[in-house]
């Protein structure tokens, strides 16, 4: 235990998810011989993220405006909405710059022993989004793993019902530089299901 | 630092530090376990998604000073793919993680028969030959019956009388007598105990035969049980898809 403010500070940024108390002490020691110009920009960005940040109203993003900067440029293709889970999985796929389209985040995964159901996420949204405007594809990009995949399952059988519109999936599989033989099932389930004509 | 082997189904995992996770299983020796998964996270990582819930596996530990760790883990039923594949099958498969993680409360304490139950239902959820709704019910009710209060569903939970009853209360135990029968019990169907008896003792051409009405009275009524003992509520029971087909 170190002198009041400094264990404060080590514990605060002990709750940070992914902090665990040597990386807490680590960051507190770092900050306490940074300079206050270094500080003074961190606290304020740190303020801003709670006053300056909202929703995008259409698409559920973190955003300054109440539409964001993807949802205003008219240069992105309007017709194909790809449904991720989480603002930081719009990050991932933008630094590809592979995607011309928009995104949806839905907020989460469907996981019922966390108590999440689909009314907890944004399926609603993208539904009366869906219906009210022209979009030809959905691509969906949630998670590969159990609750990102029974989500997938959900909306697949939601959106089928919509007239003219294509249903895509990421396509998962093995991950490059590694033998078949240690594949895991679910990993190797994906990939076949996924298999393409070449 | 001693090493062990053992079989489980993961119940659940959550996130630990950076890329690890710690990962909770009902096993066949070592009851409820809750060990440590170096580096899962990472896609390089040699678990692969062997981790997931609703994996039966069989895994090789260290006791370690809180934690124990993971070392290898080995496939015995990939159960996920086929439960993901369907809402239903996915929502019935959480509310038998959560109930099993509930009723194996200590850790350590030995829970083969519960283990076991877990895996032969995963086993028929993932096989998609019965509702499964049908399937999470039965299981419910084996599992309330090891935990020592399933309820009575002929005789009177209170006297004993042989039945069957008209009455069902779940803060007396189950089926009543007309003499035992406390204010505000319910009334279900007489076939929805045929059917909850049926479901308890796996005689499933009684159960299979049993209509919609009937399945979603039985599953009010496990339901209303499972809840009434256990100290704080499901999480993922009131959201499993109870579509009859
Ligand atoms: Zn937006
Ligand atoms: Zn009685």
């Amino acid at each position: 235990m170190y002198e009041g403010p400094v264990q404060d500070l080590i514990d605060e940024l002990g709750r940070l998810p992914g902090v665990g108390p040597k990386s807490a002490q680590r960051i507190a020691f770092h900050l306490l011989a940074a300079e206050p110009a270094d500080i003074a920009r961190l606290q304020d960005a740190l303020q801003k993220v709670k006053e300056g940040v909202v929703f995008c109203d259409v698409c559920g993003n973190v955003s300054e405006q109440a539409t964001c900067r993807i949802c205003r440029d008219a240069r992105r293709d309007p017709q194909k909405v790809c449904v991720v889970e989480e603002p930081k999985d719009v990050l991932a796929i933008e630094r590809t710059r592979e995607f011309k389209g928009r995104y949806h985040v839905l907020g989460g995964a469907l996981d019922p022993l966390s108590g999440i159901g689909p009314d907890q996420l944004r399926i609603r949204q993208l539904l009366s989004r869906i219906g009210e405007h022209d979009i030809t594809e959905v691509i969906l990009a949630t998670d590969p793993n159990t609750e990102g995949e029974a989500t997938a399952t959900y909306l697949i059988r939601l959106l089928r019902d919509f007239p003219g519109l294509t249903v895509t999936r990421l396509a998962s599989g093995l991950p490059m530089g590694g033998d078949l033989e240690f594949a895991d099932e679910l990993t190797l389930t994906r990939a076949l299901s996924g298999r393409r004509a070449v | 630092m001693t090493l062990y082997r053992d079989t489980g189904v993961v119940l659940r995992v959550q996130k630990l530090g950076e890329a690890d996770r710690i990962i909770t299983l009902i096993t066949r020796r070592h009851g409820k376990l809750r060990a440590v998964a170096k580096g899962v996270r990472r896609t390089t990582s040699r678990f692969g998604a062997r981790l997931e819930p609703f994996c039966h596996v069989d895994v090789q530990c260290y006791t370690g000073r809180t934690l124990d760790v993971i070392t290898q883990v080995e496939t015995i039923d990939a159960f996920a793919p086929r439960l993901v594949d369907d809402y239903q099958r996915y929502t019935a498969g959480c509310a038998v993680l959560e109930t099993a993680e509930r009723l194996s409360a200590e850790e350590g304490e030995p829970v083969m028969r519960l283990y076991m139950l877990v895996a032969g239902c995963l086993r028929a959820l993932s096989a998609g030959e019965r509702d499964p709704s049908l399937l999470l019910d039965a299981f419910l009710m084996r599992a309330m019956a090891f935990a020592g209060w399933a309820p009575a569903v002929f005789e009177c939970a209170k006297c004993g009388a042989p039945g069957p009853h008209q009455a069902f209360s779940v803060p007396a135990g189950g089926a009543v007598c007309p003499t035992c029968r406390p204010p505000g019990s319910a009334s279900p169907a007489r076939d929805t105990l045929v059917l909850m008896d049926a479901l308890m003792h796996g005689v499933w051409d009684t159960a299979d035969l049993s209509t919609p009405a009937t399945r979603r009275e039985a599953s009010g009524l496990v339901a209303a049980h499972l809840q009434w003992h256990l100290e704080r509520q499901l999480r993922s029971l009131p959201l499993v898809e109870r579509r009859s087909q």
